[in-house]
């Protein structure tokens, strides 16, 4: 019977103080007309072990990370996760609380947001961070949204080498938004700044992404110039473990840093839930979509945190606000924070440092092998582009029956590149495994 | 508290990660950061401690009596959570190939088997990340609907209820839809005579939460379906509150077209602080082909995920949906089955033996039965004893239990919205209906308690008004003090 607790005695006293004879007299407020009026048609009840069961046997029909060996990435990455974001997570003070609409019951919580915040701010080179969004792509359509706004023109450009996912999800929030979307294509895998330039006059906002979609290094100072120029907002989708290395977005003149932060913290879990992550410059604070927890005193001048700036959002402003978010991803970014902890900086360094030079390494090999690069004249960091030679999909069946899952086929998203693979390293793979991942893709393409 | 960046010391650190025996990695010296970000440089046992000591700060229904009007805290079985890190579902990336997924996806098509049986819809969609992105999806289909029949341009207006969720509102504008509102009646129901007054040509549809936030059933729905549906209008089911009502009116045989469910709240998703939440939406046939893609289908005994659909909105979200999320939904199910019925019938009997039990100490602004949830007023407290809402809400934590949801619906006046949910025992109703009454009492004897409450908290009252006047919302690495003591400030 679920996780119900009333004993049938306890059904019998409150029914007495409500004064009806039944829980159905309780129901008489609907109309017959409506009522289901029959027993919900829907699988049996279960008991927890066999819960357990059914989904171990439903588990074990997936190829995951720990099944296959993977380079699958394009926007979401099997990065290793420290127990002690799994030990944070699962403590119900935090797992099971809700928004922290009473500040005084939610201290905790909401002090691991300003932590996080702080955390974004540092990573980005930006002021302010929310306290998330939903995920990598729809933190891109919140900034196009701020954008608008903004600027009060009506167009956004995406370059192509954009995270197609991301760039689609622009689109259909676009005419409600009431925006037209210009896309700039990619030339040989990279962005040119001066098309990006030209595109960018009357835009609100010019989105790019650092590394892009394809793992190629962008000139994204370049890029960002190129949307400053025109007076249009200039958004960078960047990867939180490539910067500790890499240039902070708000060091190069972006006015957003947006991305997805599941590389940082959390596991792949089919695509969700994870976090998204959107920080500006001080000019656009009071246009953020969401949560945002600031610093306070109590009462006996004791610092504490509390949400702030609720002026911008919809349980007070209704129809004016700045969005129509409520339910965030506290939880997934709390994960990043523990797990950007855990690093610190020296260890987020470290971090790209391997996925890179893992990848930079699997490219050398695969090349003397034979494999020619798709855009070899640009530095990647953790994947890269590779031509095999045949339908990359037929290359993903062959190698997956050899137990090795090489890699995302382009062809599914991009016109001209249907041989072509996009190759993941993460930390987690060994210089083994790229042999392996170099002997089977030759085994099946010879 | 120290924040975790001021217990940070340079050199310090917790995790280490495998070094490759590869040469290094190369990055044009261009493109590298100049100063290094600062993290938090910290040891594993001072991390493990820091969180440790927030979580002593917060409070979840794991830790006592929550009842959130509206946000349906009710127990979070311990057992999701273990099934949701089974390595098959979180080691599963999202692009793997269908046929490398097939248990991930019969889930989710169990899933929504079962969506479509309670809410009487057939078509699912399991991608938006919550209940307000659900709202935003449903209004686009609203859309693409009418500029399919080349009605876009005429119907420009969306209706919602004065005592809507916030959310309702502010969807409309982002979907690019003018709003008009709507009264309540005097037994907290929508005034039809005003409704009557406001559906013409124009509208496009109307969002409802039913029952509604005063947690009460709409005893007119079928009129005010059947007033829409006559003037070629849709109608959007706000799932918000579906906890009240499931196995004994379904959205759909309600006159429904669009509806959205909060996985988190009726279905037990653990809320995080905030999220992660799940906002599956359910449509009519008529709504069907313009759900966004990819959509699970069956063929045979495979599945498979399809991206093809030509008169789809598009894609709201990365990939197929918060899976994590539904792993957690449907093992909720199963632990229930039919018998979800009866979760229903228990919230709404928790409900209606508080209202029995407060109703004369606070005022209730409509003599029915409720549902799931009811809506006192701090109205005559106020009034006579000068304590509020959220002075009466504060005592509260002085007792370790969570305020109820307060000013909210805007149409009651110091409004206490409380909603116990099915998973509580009498014995914690019956202590809360004894704090509250001694509240009551306290307000008139000693009402300075109250003002000054909470007295037990890690922090006393919090001043909202400082915080968004000069906000201060990251760290600033001693800076402002910095600039203080060299007088810049």
């Amino acid at each position: 019977m679920g996780y119900l607790s009333l004993t049938d005695r306890d059904r019998e006293e409150m029914l007495a103080a409500i004064g009806v004879s039944s829980v159905e007299e309780l129901f008489d407020q609907i109309p017959a007309g409506v009522r289901l009026g029959r027993e919900l048609d829907v699988e049996p009840e279960l008991t927890e072990q066999e819960i357990t069961a059914l989904f171990e046997r439903l588990a074990v029909r997936n190829a995951h990370t720990g099944s296959e060996l993977s380079f699958l990435g394009a926007g979401i990455y099997d990065h290793y996760v420290p127990a002690v974001v799994d030990a944070v997570l699962s403590r119900g003070e935090f797992l099971t609380a809700y928004t922290p609409y009473q500040p005084e019951m939610s201290q905790g919580v909401l002090q691991a947001i300003f932590e996080y915040q702080t955390a974004i701010c540092e990573l980005t080179g930006m002021d302010v961070s929310n306290a998330s969004g939903y995920d990598g792509c729809t933190v891109a359509a919140d900034a196009c949204y701020i954008a608008k706004h903004a600027t009060g023109r009506t167009k956004v450009v995406l370059a192509e080498a954009l995270n197609p996912m991301v760039r689609r999800v622009v689109k259909t929030y676009a005419p409600g938004f009431g925006l037209d979307v210009v896309e700039v294509p990619h030339r040989d895998g990279a962005t040119d700044p001066a098309e990006l330039a030209a595109a960018a006059a009357d835009a609100a906002a010019v989105l790019f992404q650092q590394p892009n979609f394809f793992g190629v290094l962008e000139d994204a100072p370049a890029l960002a110039a190129a949307a400053n120029e025109a007076g249009a907002l200039s958004v960078a989708h960047v990867d939180l473990l490539s910067l500790g290395l890499l240039e902070a977005p708000g060091a190069y003149g972006s006015a957003l840093a947006i991305g997805e932060g599941q590389s940082a913290g959390n596991y792949q879990s089919y695509g969700g839930p994870h976090y998204g992550f959107l920080a500006s410059h001080t000019d656009f604070i009071r246009r953020l979509p969401g949560r945002i927890v600031g610093e306070t005193l109590d009462a006996a001048n004791v610092r504490g945190y509390v949400l702030t700036l609720q002026t911008r959002e919809q349980h007070i402003r209704r129809e004016k606000a700045t969005s129509n978010m409520t339910t965030n991803q506290t939880l997934l970014a709390l994960a990043g924070l523990v797990y950007l902890s855990w690093l610190g900086p020296q260890g987020l360094r470290e971090v790209g440092e391997a996925c890179t030079a893992l990848a930079q390494h699997a490219r050398s090999k695969l090349q003397a092998a034979g494999f020619e690069p798709a855009f070899p004249e640009w530095s990647t960091f953790k994947e890269f582009a590779i031509r095999v030679g045949r339908p990359g999909h037929e290359v993903v069946a062959a190698a997956r029956a050899r137990g090795v899952h090489p890699g995302y086929p382009l062809g599914r998203e991009f016109a001209g590149l249907d041989d072509v693979l996009l190759v993941a390293v993460t930390e987690r793979r060994t210089p083994a495994d790229v042999d392996r991942l170099v002997e089977v893709l030759t085994e099946v393409t010879s | 508290m120290e924040l975790i960046y001021e217990k940070s010391r340079p050199g310090r650190r917790a995790g280490r990660i495998p070094r490759p025996d590869v040469p290094p990695a190369e990055l044009p010296a261009a493109l590298r950061r100049d100063r290094p970000p600062r993290l938090p440089e910290v040891s594993e046992p001072e991390l493990v401690r820091h969180f440790t000591a927030l979580t002593e700060r917060n409070f979840g229904i794991d830790t006592g009596f929550y009842p959130l009007g509206s946000c349906t805290m009710k127990h979070n079985p311990r057992v999701n959570e273990r099934l949701v890190a089974l390595p098959g579902f979180r080691d599963l990336h999202p692009l793997q190939e269908d046929d490398g997924a097939q248990g991930a996806l019969e889930l989710m098509w169990r899933l929504e088997q079962h969506l479509v049986e309670i809410t009487g819809l057939p078509g699912i969609s399991l991608q938006p990340a919550a209940g307000s992105q659900g709202e935003l999806t449903g209004l686009m289909l609203v859309r693409a609907y009418f500029a399919d029949r080349g009605e876009g341009e005429q119907r420009d207006t969306i209706l919602t209820a004065d005592t809507a969720h916030g959310t309702n509102p502010a969807s409309v504008t982002m979907a690019g839809y003018k709003l008009d509102k709507v009264a309540t009646d005097g037994r907290g129901n929508l005034d039809l005579a005003d409704l009557r007054t406001k559906v013409n040509e124009r509208t496009a549809g109307l969002m409802l939460t039913n029952p509604s936030t005063l947690g009460l059933f709409d005893e007119g729905i079928e009129d005010v379906a059947a007033i829409f549906h006559g003037a070629g209008a849709l109608l959007y089911y706000d799932g918000a509150n579906l906890n009240a009502v499931v196995g004994k009116s379904r959205p759909g045989d309600m006159g429904f077209d669009i509806v959205h469910i909060n996985l988190h709240k009726t279905f037990s998703q653990p809320h995080g602080g905030g999220g992660p939440g799940g906002g599956p939406i359910a449509v009519r046939e008529s709504v069907e082909p313009f759900l966004p893609v990819p959509v699970v289908v069956k063929d045979g005994d495979e599945f498979r995920l399809e991206h093809d659909r030509p008169k789809s909105i598009g894609r709201v979200r990365g990939f197929a949906g918060p899976f994590g999320v539904f792993v957690r939904s449907y093992a909720f199910m199963r632990a229930y089955g039919p018998s979800l019925e009866e979760m229903s019938e228990v919230a709404v009997l928790n409900a209606n033996y508080l209202l029995a039990r407060l109703r004369d100490a606070y005022e209730l602004p409509y003599d029915r039965h409720c549902m799931h949830e009811f809506v006192l007023s701090a109205r005559r407290l106020k009034r006579e004893h000068g304590v509020a809402a959220l002075d009466v809400a504060k005592r509260l934590m002085d007792f370790d239990i969570h305020p109820p949801t307060i000013y909210f619906p805007l149409v009651v006046p110091e409004a206490l919205m409380i909603e116990p949910t099915e998973t509580e025992t009498k014995e914690r109703l019956d202590h809360f209906v004894d704090v509250m009454l001694r509240i009551a009492a306290e307000a008139v004897d000693e009402p300075e308690v109250l003002h000054e409450a909470p007295h037990t908290r890690p922090v006393r009252r919090l001043d909202e008004v400082r915080a968004a006047k000069d906000p201060i919302v990251r760290y600033d690495f001693g800076e402002r003090a910095a600039r203080a003591a060299s007088g810049e400030d």
